[in-house]
């Protein structure tokens, strides 16, 4: 055993990122060999995770934190007690034989590289999950997760039925990692501990809170979305559109017990309440029948693996939802127990698949002659799957019908649960470990042999560990169980395990039961199946539609929606536009009731009034004007008196600049306008003119209005101040405008005139596509107004 | 003063919208340049107004012998004047375009972009 | 619009307001005037030239491409700024520098550099979208 180095793990934590740079080209280099070398990887990371075995086992925890966005407080703090141990072993252990496996499954796929860089940032993305400290940290860690899964499940994304999968698993899992969020967000506020280590040590606070069952739900949200609890479990069964190996990882082994590890890491602050007690068990039961009844209907071993999986986490859930020490440490072994088995039997699926060319179990038989190694590993899997002794999977059944059979209420209930569904996946796994195996050859699209080291090393030591785990029992439980079940239950625990159990008990009882009805029903699977199948078609209509349903839905709003905000006319936009602008400049007054004083007579003088008025005349000349001169005359008339307003009131520069330009908008303004046929007139019918004629007033008033009330109060003048006393004595300038334009603030000119020569070149742009047009004259898309546009050119 | 300016800005507003309101582009434009002035009229009275006393120092001065009309908004003016002339420039070579090349100056024609009874977007992924 | 006597005043005026600009742009740091006034009455003196003696001939007089000067010029604005790198001053913080040119001391500074800037961007690029619309008028 290594030594424990908490100060490691971060790094620990961020090695699977820096292979995932490194993969591509490992594998470009080494082809699918690069797997030997990239497998160091996680197996270090396992080496780092085992050294805090002893030391957590005897009740240690380590924390390790550094600052990441210390203003927000979070940090990339981790926290190493008994169940994020076993995680980052199972993770890590895993994941080496899932690289491997990798290597050998995907040998010669051009994008193998890629495929292993995901795996590996899905490594990393877990190992963080499960030790991060930090909730927010846990959370981006969580949807770090489902992101990887995402790219990991849409691998094969030439197919349909892959993106779909991907994005079924990303939007459920995503969107349940956004109520984990909501959750987190409120455990942070209700204990006022950003720590995880700290919120679980805080006791009652969460329980005895006013806001306990919002927290619940929305904890509940995520862990059972990504968790695959009825009825967000379709998304795992389609998810194995992925190729193999991310189902043995992602899909059986890691990924989908996120949600179980939640629900197990916040167990000793939130569980043991009653509604806890009463929701948990309820689905989890329900996930568990619905899981295997689903599986015995499938005829393809990797769905029926999936489905199994589905099963066995409404099995975990469950177990954690009784918050009975028995019954969780049932919960633990299996959980242990599940990620060993179906690890090596979905690499066994996948093995199978790629040597024989079909996964569809009525389509093989008699394997075992031809994979003889692959067929020993199902058998030890298969056999710890159905519970059947002297497997870890044995123990874990024992322990969890002896927890089960000791509830103080509901016991009978779940019991039946438990043995049914156990029953159910004993049958499964004889379907899947044993029928290909046995029998007659049956002939297969490929012949079948035996797969290269790569496959069946991952498989042959996963179901050797189980074997071991359960031979050395008293150590395993002593080592690994122990120590989870004490963070579960946030007091220390004791495990004893025993092999073969010392006396005819109750459990021993159930699991005899559940043996034979198991065999009994595997004798009559095909009748099951037929069963199942007719009474799903009977119903007609699943979760799985229903996001089909639900995708179309909010496409199908969202189109219709956009069509109502933007139907395509421009008068719409702008009326609307307008109407909200006059609407939030008139309506805070009216509310507030802080209209300006009413202003006294103004005070201008006869000269200043008859500009005014030429002003306002020139204004009322552009609305009625009947033809085209007539209104460009008349907006060069209220542009002089603009300027001639500013000439008054002490503004020369801004006076000579008003005139340059009127005289160019003119110019510029007859030089197009007179080339073009445009209607003179500003047709608008009566509703139209009154609701436009409305909607201008109430901005025209609104600015009004405004200004009115900003120079009725005090003004700053200390930016023009600066400026005045300043402008000769530092900037050497008399012409304090011209200072401020070029000096004080030349940097906002500078942008300024970059503006203008940016849309010189935007007019010059426009033009030259106009001689391009020009030069295809033939062009069928020419109309009618372009050709009257274009005569003389034609003509010359 | 001011208040007599406020209303005349306000009036300057009210006629912009209305002729941005217009279906024809012409009418838009002419409307976006009043608009234009509404706006830097509406800057320079924000920042008070004084009669005749351009914001320049006597040769023989470091500051201005008395009050000056407010330097600052009319230098924030003067660069908004030549760029909405540019922008108006751009606005009018583009109308010209569009009238070329979809023999329309009717807003509610130019459908290019937004055509009408337009089909759902295809489901499926 | 193309009479005999605007086109025969319309090269004087045009050369009166070119010369104008310049001194309105000249003396804009001490009285009414600056780059950008200048910058217009030059681009309007170019227009006129341009609408009486036809676009071709006001382009040929030009001599570059009317958005090559305006380029220029935000060039000139922009390098003015830069100068003060070399006092180690923050980027636009504004040199003098005093010399005695014929026994008149001439004030050269910086902010006179961009503000020559701001008139030949307000030339270039305001004269250059004239000349082009004149162009659609002429052929």
């Amino acid at each position: 055993m290594t030594p424990a180095a908490p100060d490691m793990t971060i790094l620990a934590v961020l090695a699977p990122f820096a292979a995932a740079a490194i993969a591509p080209f490992a594998v470009r280099i080494l082809k699918h060999n690069a797997a030997w070398p990239l497998a160091l990887v996680p197996f270090l990371i396992f080496a780092h995770f085992a050294g805090f075995v002893s030391g957590v086992s005897q009740g240690q925890t380590f924390t390790v934190a550094r600052e990441w966005v210390p203003a927000y407080g979070v940090s990339l703090s981790f926290y190493i007690d008994g169940l994020s141990t076993l995680f980052a072993l199972l993770i890590s252990g895993i994941g080496t034989f899932i690289i491997l496996y990798a290597g050998g499954y995907l040998k010669g796929h051009p994008q193998q590289g890629r495929f292993l860089s995901f795996l590996f940032l899905f490594m990393g993305a877990m190992l963080g999950l499960v030790t991060a400290d930090n909730l927010i940290t846990l959370f981006i860690f969580w949807e770090l997760t489902s992101i990887t899964s995402f790219l990991l499940i849409g691998f094969d994304h030439l197919r349909a039925a892959s993106r779909r999968a991907a994005l079924q698993a990303l939007l459920v899992t995503g969107g349940g990692g956004l109520a984990l969020l909501a959750g987190f967000l409120l455990i942070i506020q209700i204990t006022g501990e950003i720590e995880m280590s700290k919120v679980l040590a805080s006791g009652d606070v969460l329980r005895g809170s006013a806001l306990y069952l919002p927290v619940f739900l929305l904890v509940l949200g995520g862990a059972f979305t990504k968790s695959a609890q009825f009825p967000f479990h379709f998304w795992l069964p389609n998810a194995m559109e992925a190729p193999t190996p991310v189902s043995a990882f992602l899909h059986s082994a890691t990924m989908v017990k996120a949600g179980v590890y939640l629900l197990m890491r916040v167990h000793p602050v939130l569980g043991g309440t009653d509604i806890w007690m009463t929701v948990l068990p309820l689905f989890g039961g329900v996930t568990l029948l619905v899981g295997t009844l689903l599986a015995v209907r499938q005829t393809d071993l990797k769905l029926m693996l999936a489905y199994t999986t589905v099963a066995s986490l409404g099995l975990l859930v469950m177990l954690t939802g009784t918050s009975n020490e028995k019954a969780l440490e049932g919960a633990v072994l299996y959980l242990f127990a599940h990620s060993l088995f179906k690890g090596a039997l979905f690499m066994v699926a996948g093995t199978i698949d790629h040597e024989a060319g079909t996964r569809d179990v009525t389509k093989l038989g008699g394997l075992r002659k031809a994979m003889p190694i692959t067929f020993a590993a199902a058998a030890l899997a298969g056999l710890s799957m159905a519970g059947l002794p002297p497997f870890i999977g044995f123990i874990a059944k024992e322990v969890l019908y002896y927890g089960t059979w000791g509830l103080p209420q509901g016991a009978m209930l779940l019991t039946v649960v438990a043995v049914i569904g156990n029953a159910l996946m004993l049958v499964i796994a004889a379907a899947v470990a044993i029928k290909p195996f046995f029998g007659p050859e049956v002939h297969t699209p490929k012949h079948a042999h035996e797969g290269p080291v790569l496959l069946w090393v991952g498989p042959v030591v996963l179901s050797l560990t189980g074997l071991a785990a359960a031979m050395m029992a008293h150590t395993t439980g002593e080592l690994f169980i122990g120590p989870m079940l004490s963070s579960l239950k946030g007091t220390p625990a004791i495990v004893e395990l025993h092999l073969i159990p010392g006396y005819i008990s109750a459990p021993l009882i159930l699991s005899i039961i559940t043996v034979a009805l198991g065999v009994v029903l595997f004798l009559q699977l095909d009748r099951l199946r037929g069963i199942i199948a007719s009474i799903l078609a009977a119903i007609g209509w699943g979760p799985d539609r229903g996001f089909d349903q639900v995708v179309a839905a909010i496409v199908w709003i969202s189109a219709v929606v956009t069509r109502l905000l933007q139907g395509g006319k421009m008068q719409t936009y702008m009326v609307l536009t307008f109407a909200v602008t006059g609407a939030a400049l008139l309506l805070p007054p009216y509310l507030m009731g802080s209209f300006p004083a009413v202003p006294a007579w103004p005070e201008f003088r006869f000269y200043e009034w008859a500009v005014i008025a030429i002003a306002v005349l020139g204004l009322g000349a552009v609305l009625v004007a009947k033809t085209r001169l007539t209104a460009i005359v008349s907006l060069g008339i209220q542009g002089f008196a603009v300027a001639t307003l500013f000439m008054l009131f002490g503004a020369p520069d801004l006076s000579f600049t008003q005139f340059m330009i009127e005289t160019l908008s003119v110019v510029v303004l007859a030089l197009v306008m007179t080339r073009l046929n445009l209607s003179p007139r500003d047709h608008r019918p009566f509703g139209a003119k009154l609701v436009t004629g409305i909607v201008a007033a109430s901005v025209g008033a609104g600015f009004a209005l405004v200004l009115m009330a900003v120079t009725q109060s005090p003004f700053d003048a200390r930016l023009s101040e600066f400026f005045t006393q300043y402008s000769r004595a530092i900037a050497h300038g008399r012409n304090i405008v011209n200072v401020i334009i070029v000096d004080f603030r030349g940097f906002d000119t500078l942008g300024e005139i970059a503006v203008v020569v940016l849309t010189g070149l935007a007019v010059l742009g426009l033009i030259r596509i106009q001689t391009k047009t020009h030069a295809g004259e033939a062009s069928a898309k020419t109309t009618k107004a372009a050709k009257s546009a274009r005569k003389p050119v034609e003509a010359r | 003063m001011e208040a007599g300016f406020s209303v005349l800005i306000g009036l300057f507003f009210a006629v912009g919208v209305y002729l941005m309101l217009s279906r024809h582009i012409v009418h838009i434009l002419i409307g976006i340049t009043i608009l234009g002035n509404a706006v830097n009229m509406l800057i320079f009275t924000a920042g008070r107004l004084t009669r005749e006393v351009p914001p320049v120092i006597p040769p023989d001065l470091y500051v201005p012998a008395g009050a000056t009309a407010n330097p600052l908004p009319q230098a924030l003016v003067l660069t908004a004047i030549v760029i909405s002339f540019s922008f108006f420039a751009f606005l009018l070579v583009l109308a010209f375009r569009t009238y070329q090349e979809l023999g329309t100056d009717d807003v509610n024609e130019m459908r290019v972009a937004e055509p009408k009874g337009e089909a759902l977007p295809p489901q499926g992924y | 619009m193309r009479t005999v006597i605007f086109r025969t005043f319309a090269p004087f005026i045009t050369a009166l307001m070119v010369l104008f600009s310049i001194f309105v742009l000249l003396r804009g740091h001490n009285e009414p005037g600056g780059g950008f006034i200048g910058g217009l009455i030059a681009a309007s003196a170019l227009a006129i030239y341009g609408i009486s003696a036809g676009v071709g001939p006001a382009r040929r007089a030009l001599k570059a491409h009317p958005m090559s000067i305006a380029a220029f010029g935000l060039l000139l604005a922009a390098l003015s700024g830069l100068l003060s790198l070399f006092t180690r001053q923050a980027f636009m913080t504004s040199q003098w520098v005093t010399i005695d040119f014929l026994g008149v001391a001439v004030d050269l500074s910086t902010p006179m550099f961009f503000d020559i800037g701001v008139y030949l961007v307000v030339v270039g690029a305001i004269g250059s979208i004239a000349l082009a619309l004149e162009e659609r008028e002429s052929d």
